[in-house]
Protein backbone atom coordinates (compact mmCIF):
# COMPACT_ATOMS: atom_id res chain seq x y z
CA UNK A 1 0.00 0.00 0.00
CA UNK A 2 1.63 3.46 -0.77
CA UNK A 3 2.27 5.48 2.24
CA UNK A 4 0.05 8.37 1.18
CA UNK A 5 -3.21 5.96 1.29
CA UNK A 6 -2.25 4.88 4.71
CA UNK A 7 -1.76 8.18 6.09
CA UNK A 8 -4.85 9.69 4.17
CA UNK A 9 -6.70 6.31 5.78
CA UNK A 10 -5.74 7.42 9.36
CA UNK A 11 -6.71 11.01 9.17
CA UNK A 12 -9.90 12.00 10.99
CA UNK A 13 -11.21 14.52 8.35
CA UNK A 14 -12.18 13.44 4.36
CA UNK A 15 -8.62 13.73 2.75
CA UNK A 16 -9.83 15.41 -0.36
CA UNK A 17 -12.56 18.19 1.58
CA UNK A 18 -10.15 21.29 0.61
CA UNK A 19 -10.49 21.03 -2.78
CA UNK A 20 -13.69 19.46 -3.15
CA UNK A 21 -16.31 20.47 -5.95
CA UNK A 22 -18.72 21.02 -3.49
CA UNK A 23 -17.35 22.07 -0.15
CA UNK A 24 -19.50 21.13 2.83
CA UNK A 25 -20.08 23.41 5.35
CA UNK A 26 -19.09 21.79 8.93
CA UNK A 27 -20.86 24.43 11.37
CA UNK A 28 -24.33 26.11 11.50
CA UNK A 29 -23.80 29.37 11.89
CA UNK A 30 -26.57 31.19 14.10
CA UNK A 31 -27.53 34.04 11.60
CA UNK A 32 -27.75 34.08 8.01
CA UNK A 33 -29.39 36.68 5.34
CA UNK A 34 -30.94 34.10 3.79
CA UNK A 35 -32.03 30.26 4.41
CA UNK A 36 -33.23 28.32 1.74
CA UNK A 37 -35.16 24.69 2.98
CA UNK A 38 -34.37 21.62 0.72
CA UNK A 39 -31.52 21.33 -1.01
CA UNK A 40 -32.82 19.49 -4.58
CA UNK A 41 -32.72 21.07 -7.32
CA UNK A 42 -35.09 23.83 -6.81
CA UNK A 43 -33.51 25.04 -3.69
CA UNK A 44 -29.56 24.65 -4.60
CA UNK A 45 -30.39 26.21 -7.93
CA UNK A 46 -32.36 29.57 -6.14
CA UNK A 47 -29.03 29.42 -4.05
CA UNK A 48 -26.86 29.43 -7.43
CA UNK A 49 -28.70 32.38 -9.01
CA UNK A 50 -28.60 34.57 -5.71
CA UNK A 51 -24.79 33.88 -5.15
CA UNK A 52 -23.68 34.57 -9.18
CA UNK A 53 -26.18 37.17 -10.75
CA UNK A 54 -27.31 39.29 -7.45
CA UNK A 55 -23.89 38.72 -5.34
CA UNK A 56 -26.01 37.46 -2.09
CA UNK A 57 -23.62 34.84 -0.46
CA UNK A 58 -24.72 35.24 2.93
CA UNK A 59 -26.93 31.94 2.48
CA UNK A 60 -27.90 28.45 4.24
CA UNK A 61 -29.30 25.40 2.54
CA UNK A 62 -30.85 23.03 4.89
CA UNK A 63 -31.23 20.07 3.64
CA UNK A 64 -32.44 17.28 5.76
CA UNK A 65 -31.36 14.41 4.34
CA UNK A 66 -28.65 14.71 1.13
CA UNK A 67 -28.04 16.80 -1.59
CA UNK A 68 -30.33 16.13 -4.36
CA UNK A 69 -31.50 12.89 -2.37
CA UNK A 70 -35.43 13.85 -3.00
CA UNK A 71 -37.39 14.11 -5.77
CA UNK A 72 -34.64 15.55 -7.87
CA UNK A 73 -32.78 11.58 -7.38
CA UNK A 74 -36.44 10.03 -8.34
CA UNK A 75 -37.77 12.06 -11.76
CA UNK A 76 -37.45 10.52 -14.93
CA UNK A 77 -36.02 13.75 -16.23
CA UNK A 78 -38.81 14.67 -19.22
CA UNK A 79 -37.82 18.28 -19.76
CA UNK A 80 -40.59 20.03 -22.52
CA UNK A 81 -42.60 22.93 -22.73
CA UNK A 82 -45.44 22.15 -24.56
CA UNK A 83 -47.85 23.03 -21.78
CA UNK A 84 -51.59 24.45 -22.42
CA UNK A 85 -51.51 27.88 -21.13
CA UNK A 86 -49.96 30.88 -22.35
CA UNK A 87 -48.66 31.00 -18.65
CA UNK A 88 -47.39 28.22 -18.33
CA UNK A 89 -45.60 27.44 -22.25
CA UNK A 90 -43.91 30.97 -21.33
CA UNK A 91 -42.38 29.33 -18.02
CA UNK A 92 -41.40 26.11 -18.88
CA UNK A 93 -39.97 27.68 -22.13
CA UNK A 94 -38.21 29.92 -20.44
CA UNK A 95 -36.72 26.77 -18.46
CA UNK A 96 -36.06 24.65 -21.56
CA UNK A 97 -33.59 28.01 -22.59
CA UNK A 98 -31.51 28.22 -19.69
CA UNK A 99 -31.14 24.01 -19.53
CA UNK A 100 -29.84 24.26 -23.11
CA UNK A 101 -27.25 26.56 -22.06
CA UNK A 102 -26.02 24.75 -18.41
CA UNK A 103 -22.86 22.51 -19.58
CA UNK A 104 -21.37 26.08 -20.74
CA UNK A 105 -22.86 27.81 -17.97
CA UNK A 106 -21.19 25.26 -14.92
CA UNK A 107 -18.94 23.93 -17.25
CA UNK A 108 -19.89 20.50 -16.00
CA UNK A 109 -21.53 18.09 -18.24
CA UNK A 110 -25.70 17.48 -17.21
CA UNK A 111 -25.96 15.51 -20.17
CA UNK A 112 -28.77 17.34 -21.77
CA UNK A 113 -29.84 15.49 -24.57
CA UNK A 114 -32.41 17.14 -27.17
CA UNK A 115 -35.07 14.13 -28.44
CA UNK A 116 -37.80 15.50 -29.13
CA UNK A 117 -41.04 14.33 -26.95
CA UNK A 118 -43.97 12.46 -28.80
CA UNK A 119 -47.46 11.72 -27.53
CA UNK A 120 -49.66 9.77 -28.66
CA UNK A 121 -53.31 10.42 -29.08
CA UNK A 122 -55.40 7.41 -29.46
CA UNK A 123 -59.26 9.46 -29.84
CA UNK A 124 -60.37 12.16 -31.94
CA UNK A 125 -60.54 14.16 -28.79
CA UNK A 126 -57.41 13.86 -27.99
CA UNK A 127 -56.28 14.67 -31.94
CA UNK A 128 -58.46 17.73 -31.54
CA UNK A 129 -57.06 18.57 -27.66
CA UNK A 130 -53.84 18.53 -29.06
CA UNK A 131 -54.12 20.35 -32.18
CA UNK A 132 -54.83 23.32 -29.55
CA UNK A 133 -52.03 22.60 -27.65
CA UNK A 134 -49.60 22.91 -30.96
CA UNK A 135 -51.34 25.81 -31.79
CA UNK A 136 -51.15 27.96 -28.33
CA UNK A 137 -47.59 26.10 -28.37
CA UNK A 138 -46.00 27.75 -30.95
CA UNK A 139 -47.95 31.13 -31.13
CA UNK A 140 -45.86 31.53 -27.62
CA UNK A 141 -42.74 30.67 -29.22
CA UNK A 142 -43.27 26.47 -28.89
CA UNK A 143 -41.69 24.47 -30.86
CA UNK A 144 -45.00 21.51 -31.37
CA UNK A 145 -47.02 20.34 -34.15
CA UNK A 146 -49.73 17.68 -34.74
CA UNK A 147 -48.14 14.85 -36.95
CA UNK A 148 -49.85 11.40 -38.75
CA UNK A 149 -49.08 8.40 -38.22
CA UNK A 150 -46.57 8.30 -41.26
CA UNK A 151 -44.27 10.75 -39.86
CA UNK A 152 -44.59 8.61 -35.75
CA UNK A 153 -43.50 5.43 -37.74
CA UNK A 154 -40.91 7.21 -38.96
CA UNK A 155 -39.76 8.76 -36.05
CA UNK A 156 -40.01 5.47 -33.56
CA UNK A 157 -40.00 2.14 -36.08
CA UNK A 158 -40.32 0.17 -33.06
CA UNK A 159 -43.10 1.51 -32.53
CA UNK A 160 -46.88 -1.14 -32.05
CA UNK A 161 -49.15 1.29 -33.70
CA UNK A 162 -52.30 -0.62 -32.49
CA UNK A 163 -51.26 -1.05 -28.74
CA UNK A 164 -54.18 -2.12 -26.66
CA UNK A 165 -56.62 -1.77 -29.19
CA UNK A 166 -55.97 1.87 -29.45
CA UNK A 167 -54.97 2.70 -32.40
CA UNK A 168 -52.28 5.50 -32.83
CA UNK A 169 -54.28 8.34 -34.99
CA UNK A 170 -51.70 11.05 -34.35
CA UNK A 171 -49.16 12.66 -32.08
CA UNK A 172 -48.26 16.01 -30.93
CA UNK A 173 -44.51 16.29 -31.83
CA UNK A 174 -42.42 18.62 -29.47
CA UNK A 175 -38.99 18.89 -31.08
CA UNK A 176 -37.45 20.32 -27.70
CA UNK A 177 -38.63 17.56 -25.78
CA UNK A 178 -34.99 16.93 -23.97
CA UNK A 179 -34.16 14.64 -20.53
CA UNK A 180 -30.37 15.30 -18.67
CA UNK A 181 -29.07 13.37 -15.88
CA UNK A 182 -31.15 14.83 -12.89
CA UNK A 183 -28.03 14.35 -10.32
CA UNK A 184 -25.97 16.42 -13.00
CA UNK A 185 -28.36 19.17 -12.34
CA UNK A 186 -28.34 19.38 -8.48
CA UNK A 187 -24.92 19.12 -8.39
CA UNK A 188 -23.91 21.56 -11.26
CA UNK A 189 -25.68 24.56 -8.82
CA UNK A 190 -24.54 23.24 -5.72
CA UNK A 191 -20.70 23.62 -7.10
CA UNK A 192 -21.65 26.97 -8.54
CA UNK A 193 -23.51 27.87 -5.13
CA UNK A 194 -20.88 26.75 -2.67
CA UNK A 195 -17.63 27.89 -4.62
CA UNK A 196 -19.10 30.83 -4.65
CA UNK A 197 -19.67 31.20 -0.49
CA UNK A 198 -23.36 29.75 -0.20
CA UNK A 199 -23.28 27.30 2.67
CA UNK A 200 -25.07 23.87 1.96
CA UNK A 201 -25.98 21.89 5.33
CA UNK A 202 -27.21 18.21 4.75
CA UNK A 203 -28.44 16.32 7.85
CA UNK A 204 -30.12 19.36 8.58
CA UNK A 205 -33.87 18.95 9.24
CA UNK A 206 -36.03 22.34 9.60
CA UNK A 207 -38.67 21.35 12.68
CA UNK A 208 -40.15 25.28 13.21
CA UNK A 209 -40.40 28.32 11.63
CA UNK A 210 -40.20 31.50 14.07
CA UNK A 211 -42.52 34.30 12.67
CA UNK A 212 -43.32 37.29 14.68
CA UNK A 213 -45.70 40.19 13.91
CA UNK A 214 -46.23 38.31 10.62
CA UNK A 215 -42.55 37.97 9.70
CA UNK A 216 -40.74 35.36 9.76
CA UNK A 217 -37.72 36.13 11.92
CA UNK A 218 -35.76 32.44 11.91
CA UNK A 219 -35.94 28.80 11.56
CA UNK A 220 -35.39 25.68 14.03
CA UNK A 221 -33.59 22.61 13.30
CA UNK A 222 -32.21 19.49 14.56
CA UNK A 223 -28.77 21.39 15.11
CA UNK A 224 -30.07 24.42 16.68
CA UNK A 225 -31.69 27.82 15.81
CA UNK A 226 -30.86 30.02 12.63
CA UNK A 227 -32.05 34.02 12.33
CA UNK A 228 -32.68 35.54 9.10
CA UNK A 229 -34.59 37.78 7.38
CA UNK A 230 -35.72 35.45 4.60
CA UNK A 231 -36.90 32.31 3.69
CA UNK A 232 -37.19 30.13 0.60
CA UNK A 233 -39.24 26.83 0.90
CA UNK A 234 -38.49 24.39 -1.61
CA UNK A 235 -39.49 20.94 -0.10
CA UNK A 236 -41.09 19.39 -3.01
CA UNK A 237 -43.05 16.31 -1.50
CA UNK A 238 -43.58 18.12 1.97
CA UNK A 239 -44.50 21.54 1.13
CA UNK A 240 -47.64 21.27 3.25
CA UNK A 241 -46.20 19.98 6.12
CA UNK A 242 -43.46 22.78 5.78
CA UNK A 243 -46.18 25.48 5.30
CA UNK A 244 -48.16 24.63 8.37
CA UNK A 245 -44.87 25.01 10.72
CA UNK A 246 -44.95 28.67 8.93
CA UNK A 247 -48.11 28.86 10.85
CA UNK A 248 -50.60 28.72 7.04
CA UNK A 249 -52.51 26.09 4.80
CA UNK A 250 -51.45 25.06 0.66
CA UNK A 251 -53.74 23.47 -1.32
CA UNK A 252 -52.31 20.57 -2.38
CA UNK A 253 -52.61 17.03 -1.97
CA UNK A 254 -49.77 14.50 -1.59
CA UNK A 255 -49.57 11.31 -4.26
CA UNK A 256 -46.71 8.65 -4.70
CA UNK A 257 -45.66 8.61 -7.84
CA UNK A 258 -43.80 5.47 -9.51
CA UNK A 259 -41.51 4.34 -12.07
CA UNK A 260 -38.98 2.16 -13.20
CA UNK A 261 -36.26 1.06 -15.71
CA UNK A 262 -34.65 -1.92 -17.10
CA UNK A 263 -31.27 -3.14 -17.79
CA UNK A 264 -29.56 -1.14 -20.56
CA UNK A 265 -30.13 -2.37 -23.66
CA UNK A 266 -28.28 -0.63 -27.52
CA UNK A 267 -29.96 2.80 -28.34
CA UNK A 268 -32.80 1.87 -30.14
CA UNK A 269 -35.37 4.43 -29.26
CA UNK A 270 -34.60 8.51 -29.92
CA UNK A 271 -37.55 10.54 -29.56
CA UNK A 272 -39.63 10.16 -25.70
CA UNK A 273 -42.51 8.31 -25.98
CA UNK A 274 -45.71 9.05 -24.06
CA UNK A 275 -48.99 7.65 -24.68
CA UNK A 276 -51.78 9.42 -21.68
CA UNK A 277 -54.32 7.69 -22.76
CA UNK A 278 -52.17 3.88 -21.45
CA UNK A 279 -50.71 5.91 -18.42
CA UNK A 280 -47.35 5.37 -19.89
CA UNK A 281 -44.10 7.39 -20.97
CA UNK A 282 -40.99 5.55 -22.19
CA UNK A 283 -37.76 6.71 -22.91
CA UNK A 284 -33.79 5.78 -22.97
CA UNK A 285 -31.25 6.96 -21.26
CA UNK A 286 -27.94 7.87 -22.39
CA UNK A 287 -26.83 4.50 -20.51
CA UNK A 288 -29.27 2.88 -22.82
CA UNK A 289 -31.36 1.76 -19.76
CA UNK A 290 -35.12 2.54 -20.63
CA UNK A 291 -37.00 4.50 -18.15
CA UNK A 292 -40.76 3.86 -17.35
CA UNK A 293 -43.23 6.29 -16.26
CA UNK A 294 -47.03 6.70 -15.50
CA UNK A 295 -49.47 8.48 -13.61
CA UNK A 296 -50.00 9.07 -10.21
CA UNK A 297 -50.85 6.95 -7.39
CA UNK A 298 -54.89 6.53 -7.51
CA UNK A 299 -55.38 8.23 -3.63
CA UNK A 300 -53.21 10.23 -1.49
CA UNK A 301 -50.41 9.02 0.83
CA UNK A 302 -47.14 9.98 2.60
CA UNK A 303 -45.03 7.50 1.24
CA UNK A 304 -42.61 6.38 -0.66
CA UNK A 305 -44.01 2.74 -1.07
CA UNK A 306 -44.42 0.74 -4.17
CA UNK A 307 -47.46 -1.29 -5.46
CA UNK A 308 -47.23 -4.30 -7.80
CA UNK A 309 -50.84 -2.84 -9.37
CA UNK A 310 -49.28 -0.06 -10.76
CA UNK A 311 -46.09 -1.55 -11.56
CA UNK A 312 -48.42 -4.39 -13.49
CA UNK A 313 -50.01 -1.76 -15.45
CA UNK A 314 -47.11 0.60 -16.36
CA UNK A 315 -45.35 -2.51 -17.64
CA UNK A 316 -48.32 -4.31 -19.45
CA UNK A 317 -48.82 -1.15 -21.24
CA UNK A 318 -45.49 -0.19 -22.21
CA UNK A 319 -45.01 -3.63 -23.68
CA UNK A 320 -48.28 -2.92 -25.71
CA UNK A 321 -46.26 -0.33 -26.99
CA UNK A 322 -42.90 -1.68 -27.39
CA UNK A 323 -43.59 -5.25 -27.44
CA UNK A 324 -40.07 -6.79 -27.73
CA UNK A 325 -39.74 -5.03 -24.48
CA UNK A 326 -41.32 -8.45 -22.77
CA UNK A 327 -37.81 -9.63 -22.98
CA UNK A 328 -36.28 -7.40 -20.78
CA UNK A 329 -35.24 -7.07 -17.48
CA UNK A 330 -36.03 -4.61 -14.95
CA UNK A 331 -33.11 -2.86 -12.68
CA UNK A 332 -34.73 -0.88 -10.47
CA UNK A 333 -38.18 0.49 -9.00
CA UNK A 334 -38.96 3.47 -6.68
CA UNK A 335 -41.84 6.22 -5.78
CA UNK A 336 -41.21 9.65 -5.07
CA UNK A 337 -44.07 11.58 -2.95
CA UNK A 338 -45.50 14.44 -5.22
CA UNK A 339 -47.08 17.75 -3.70
CA UNK A 340 -50.30 17.91 -6.46
CA UNK A 341 -52.13 20.91 -6.79
CA UNK A 342 -55.88 20.71 -8.46
CA UNK A 343 -54.90 22.99 -11.44
CA UNK A 344 -51.28 21.34 -11.91
CA UNK A 345 -49.60 24.41 -11.75
CA UNK A 346 -46.80 25.16 -9.21
CA UNK A 347 -47.33 27.83 -6.75
CA UNK A 348 -44.18 30.31 -6.47
CA UNK A 349 -44.29 33.94 -5.05
CA UNK A 350 -45.33 35.16 -1.76
CA UNK A 351 -47.03 33.47 1.39
CA UNK A 352 -48.99 34.62 4.41
CA UNK A 353 -45.63 35.58 5.94
CA UNK A 354 -43.55 38.20 4.90
CA UNK A 355 -40.17 37.57 3.94
CA UNK A 356 -41.26 33.59 3.54
CA UNK A 357 -41.06 32.55 0.43
CA UNK A 358 -42.83 29.62 -1.20
CA UNK A 359 -41.48 26.92 -4.47
CA UNK A 360 -44.00 24.29 -3.91
CA UNK A 361 -46.52 22.26 -5.82
CA UNK A 362 -44.09 20.92 -8.54
CA UNK A 363 -45.83 17.34 -8.37
CA UNK A 364 -45.08 15.29 -10.96
CA UNK A 365 -43.76 17.71 -12.96
CA UNK A 366 -41.06 19.88 -11.57
CA UNK A 367 -37.83 18.52 -12.79
CA UNK A 368 -37.91 20.82 -16.09
CA UNK A 369 -38.42 23.93 -14.43
CA UNK A 370 -35.81 23.46 -11.96
CA UNK A 371 -33.34 26.44 -13.66
CA UNK A 372 -36.37 29.22 -14.27
CA UNK A 373 -37.49 28.61 -10.51
CA UNK A 374 -33.62 29.10 -9.43
CA UNK A 375 -33.36 32.12 -11.24
CA UNK A 376 -36.98 33.63 -10.48
CA UNK A 377 -37.21 33.08 -6.74
CA UNK A 378 -33.63 34.51 -6.97
CA UNK A 379 -34.64 37.94 -8.34
CA UNK A 380 -37.70 37.97 -5.79
CA UNK A 381 -35.36 37.20 -2.78
CA UNK A 382 -33.20 39.88 -4.09
CA UNK A 383 -35.83 42.54 -4.91
CA UNK A 384 -36.81 41.82 -1.55
CA UNK A 385 -40.27 40.50 -2.47
CA UNK A 386 -41.36 42.07 -5.78
CA UNK A 387 -42.86 39.03 -7.66
CA UNK A 388 -40.81 38.56 -11.10
CA UNK A 389 -43.87 38.63 -14.05
CA UNK A 390 -43.09 35.05 -15.34
CA UNK A 391 -44.39 33.59 -12.03
CA UNK A 392 -46.63 36.30 -10.96
CA UNK A 393 -49.37 33.95 -12.46
CA UNK A 394 -48.62 30.77 -10.33
CA UNK A 395 -49.08 32.97 -7.08
CA UNK A 396 -50.99 31.39 -3.48
CA UNK A 397 -53.84 33.60 -3.61
CA UNK A 398 -54.88 32.59 -7.14
CA UNK A 399 -56.95 30.14 -5.01
CA UNK A 400 -59.18 32.36 -3.73
CA UNK A 401 -59.53 34.59 -6.98
CA UNK A 402 -60.48 31.27 -8.77
CA UNK A 403 -57.71 32.27 -11.44
CA UNK A 404 -56.47 28.62 -11.81
CA UNK A 405 -53.36 27.91 -14.42
CA UNK A 406 -55.14 24.99 -15.51
CA UNK A 407 -52.28 22.21 -16.87
CA UNK A 408 -53.58 19.10 -16.21
CA UNK A 409 -54.18 18.00 -19.74
CA UNK A 410 -50.69 18.55 -20.71
CA UNK A 411 -49.28 17.26 -17.51
CA UNK A 412 -51.28 14.30 -15.84
CA UNK A 413 -49.63 12.02 -17.43
CA UNK A 414 -46.69 13.26 -19.06
CA UNK A 415 -44.98 14.91 -15.96
CA UNK B 1 -52.45 -7.53 -3.00
CA UNK B 2 -53.80 -4.52 -0.27
CA UNK B 3 -57.19 -5.21 0.83
CA UNK B 4 -59.56 -2.73 1.57
CA UNK B 5 -62.70 -3.87 4.49
CA UNK B 6 -65.85 -2.43 2.51
CA UNK B 7 -68.69 -2.33 5.33
CA UNK B 8 -70.98 -3.81 2.68
CA UNK B 9 -68.95 -6.33 0.72
CA UNK B 10 -66.06 -7.19 3.30
CA UNK B 11 -62.82 -7.28 2.69
CA UNK B 12 -62.13 -6.93 -1.04
CA UNK B 13 -58.50 -5.96 -3.42
CA UNK B 14 -58.23 -2.39 -3.06
CA UNK B 15 -58.02 -2.33 -6.90
CA UNK B 16 -61.92 -2.55 -6.82
CA UNK B 17 -62.32 0.63 -4.90
CA UNK B 18 -61.98 4.62 -5.72
CA UNK B 19 -60.79 7.11 -3.57
CA UNK B 20 -63.73 10.00 -3.86
CA UNK B 21 -62.01 12.99 -1.76
CA UNK B 22 -62.26 13.98 1.93
CA UNK B 23 -65.16 13.93 4.35
CA UNK B 24 -66.17 17.67 5.32
CA UNK B 25 -68.67 20.24 6.07
CA UNK B 26 -69.78 21.86 2.72
CA UNK B 27 -70.46 25.41 3.37
CA UNK B 28 -73.32 26.99 1.94
CA UNK B 29 -72.42 28.47 -1.68
CA UNK B 30 -75.44 30.68 -1.59
CA UNK B 31 -74.20 32.47 1.89
CA UNK B 32 -70.80 31.75 2.16
CA UNK B 33 -67.88 34.18 0.85
CA UNK B 34 -65.48 33.86 -1.92
CA UNK B 35 -62.62 32.61 0.61
CA UNK B 36 -64.80 29.99 2.21
CA UNK B 37 -65.94 28.79 -0.86
CA UNK B 38 -62.38 28.50 -2.23
CA UNK B 39 -61.32 26.79 1.25
CA UNK B 40 -63.63 24.08 1.08
CA UNK B 41 -62.88 23.31 -2.61
CA UNK B 42 -59.30 23.52 -2.87
CA UNK B 43 -58.02 22.87 0.66
CA UNK B 44 -58.57 19.60 1.74
CA UNK B 45 -56.82 18.41 4.68
CA UNK B 46 -53.47 16.94 4.20
CA UNK B 47 -51.64 16.54 6.86
CA UNK B 48 -49.22 12.88 7.08
CA UNK B 49 -52.18 11.70 9.78
CA UNK B 50 -55.44 10.11 10.25
CA UNK B 51 -58.18 11.41 7.55
CA UNK B 52 -61.74 10.31 7.01
CA UNK B 53 -62.11 9.95 3.45
CA UNK B 54 -64.73 8.51 0.97
CA UNK B 55 -64.40 5.55 -0.80
CA UNK B 56 -66.31 3.71 -3.35
CA UNK B 57 -66.78 -0.07 -3.90
CA UNK B 58 -66.93 0.17 -8.04
CA UNK B 59 -68.70 -3.40 -8.55
CA UNK B 60 -71.15 -2.94 -6.07
CA UNK B 61 -71.67 1.43 -6.61
CA UNK B 62 -70.89 1.55 -2.71
CA UNK B 63 -70.21 4.66 -0.96
CA UNK B 64 -68.96 4.36 2.33
CA UNK B 65 -66.19 6.07 4.60
CA UNK B 66 -62.58 5.09 5.25
CA UNK B 67 -60.31 6.37 8.38
CA UNK B 68 -56.99 5.73 6.88
CA UNK B 69 -53.29 7.05 8.21
CA UNK B 70 -52.13 9.15 5.21
CA UNK B 71 -48.78 8.07 6.36
CA UNK B 72 -48.40 4.43 7.02
CA UNK B 73 -51.80 3.31 4.52
CA UNK B 74 -53.19 2.05 7.68
CA UNK B 75 -56.91 1.90 7.39
CA UNK B 76 -58.03 2.22 11.30
CA UNK B 77 -61.54 1.70 10.26
CA UNK B 78 -64.53 2.06 7.96
CA UNK B 79 -68.56 2.51 8.11
CA UNK B 80 -71.46 2.76 6.68
CA UNK B 81 -72.08 7.05 6.33
CA UNK B 82 -75.24 6.81 7.82
CA UNK B 83 -73.22 7.04 11.26
CA UNK B 84 -72.74 10.46 10.60
CA UNK B 85 -74.90 11.37 7.70
CA UNK B 86 -77.99 11.08 10.04
CA UNK B 87 -80.25 13.25 8.31
CA UNK B 88 -80.49 13.75 4.19
CA UNK B 89 -78.55 16.85 3.00
CA UNK B 90 -80.17 19.22 0.17
CA UNK B 91 -78.26 21.42 -1.99
CA UNK B 92 -79.31 25.36 -2.15
CA UNK B 93 -78.82 24.74 -5.84
CA UNK B 94 -81.93 22.45 -5.61
CA UNK B 95 -83.90 25.01 -3.40
CA UNK B 96 -83.14 27.52 -6.29
CA UNK B 97 -84.32 25.81 -8.52
CA UNK B 98 -87.79 25.02 -6.88
CA UNK B 99 -88.55 28.32 -6.92
C1 LIG C 1 -41.17 9.19 -10.05
C2 LIG C 1 -41.12 10.66 -10.39
C3 LIG C 1 -40.99 11.05 -11.72
C4 LIG C 1 -40.93 12.41 -12.06
N1 LIG C 1 -40.73 12.73 -13.37
C5 LIG C 1 -40.57 14.03 -13.72
C6 LIG C 1 -40.25 14.37 -15.07
O1 LIG C 1 -40.08 13.49 -15.92
N2 LIG C 1 -40.11 15.69 -15.39
C7 LIG C 1 -40.28 16.67 -14.46
O2 LIG C 1 -40.15 17.84 -14.83
N3 LIG C 1 -40.57 16.38 -13.17
C8 LIG C 1 -40.72 15.08 -12.77
N4 LIG C 1 -41.00 14.77 -11.45
C9 LIG C 1 -41.18 15.85 -10.48
C10 LIG C 1 -39.84 16.37 -9.99
O3 LIG C 1 -39.04 15.31 -9.53
C11 LIG C 1 -40.01 17.36 -8.82
O4 LIG C 1 -41.05 18.26 -9.08
C12 LIG C 1 -38.74 18.16 -8.59
O5 LIG C 1 -37.64 17.29 -8.50
C13 LIG C 1 -38.85 19.01 -7.35
O6 LIG C 1 -37.58 19.53 -7.05
P1 LIG C 1 -37.28 20.13 -5.64
O7 LIG C 1 -35.88 20.53 -5.62
O8 LIG C 1 -38.33 21.13 -5.34
O9 LIG C 1 -37.60 18.90 -4.66
P2 LIG C 1 -36.68 17.74 -4.03
O10 LIG C 1 -35.62 17.29 -4.94
O11 LIG C 1 -37.63 16.70 -3.50
O12 LIG C 1 -36.00 18.50 -2.86
C14 LIG C 1 -36.67 18.87 -1.68
C15 LIG C 1 -35.75 18.59 -0.54
O13 LIG C 1 -36.31 19.12 0.64
C16 LIG C 1 -35.87 18.31 1.70
N5 LIG C 1 -36.72 18.54 2.87
C17 LIG C 1 -38.01 18.18 3.07
N6 LIG C 1 -38.43 18.54 4.29
C18 LIG C 1 -37.39 19.19 4.88
C19 LIG C 1 -37.19 19.81 6.16
N7 LIG C 1 -38.16 19.84 7.07
N8 LIG C 1 -35.99 20.36 6.42
C20 LIG C 1 -34.98 20.34 5.51
N9 LIG C 1 -35.11 19.77 4.30
C21 LIG C 1 -36.30 19.19 3.99
C22 LIG C 1 -35.96 16.90 1.15
O14 LIG C 1 -35.13 16.01 1.86
C23 LIG C 1 -35.52 17.10 -0.29
O15 LIG C 1 -34.18 16.78 -0.53
C24 LIG C 1 -41.06 13.41 -11.06
C25 LIG C 1 -41.23 13.03 -9.73
C26 LIG C 1 -41.24 11.67 -9.37
C27 LIG C 1 -41.39 11.29 -7.95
Amino acid sequence: MPFSLLKYGLRKDYPFEEDADIPSAHKLRDSYDVVIIGGGGHGVATAYYLAKYHGITNVAILEKGYLGGGNTARNTAVIRSNYLTPEGVRFYGASVELFQGLSNEFDFNIMYSRRGQLTLAHTESAVSAFRQRAEINTHYGGKSALIGPDEIRKLVPCLNMNPAHMPVLAGLWHIDGATARHDAVAWGFAKGATQRGVELHQLTEVTGVDVENGKVTGVQTNRGKVRCGCVVQAVAGHSALMAEKAGFRLPITVYPLQAMVTQPVKPFIDPLVSSPALHCYVQQTGRGEIVLGSGSDPYPLYNTRSTLPLKESLLSNAVALFPFMSQLRMLRQWAGITDITSDYSPIMGLSPVQGYYLDAGWGTWGFKSTPICGKTMAELVAGGGTVPDLIKPFSLERFERFAQINEMGATAASH
Amino acid sequence: MKMLCCPLNGPRNVAEFAFGGEVREMPDPQTCSDREWAEYVFYPPNHAGVIAEWWLHVPSGYWFIAERNRSTDEVIRTYDPSEIYTTRVDFAAQEESKA
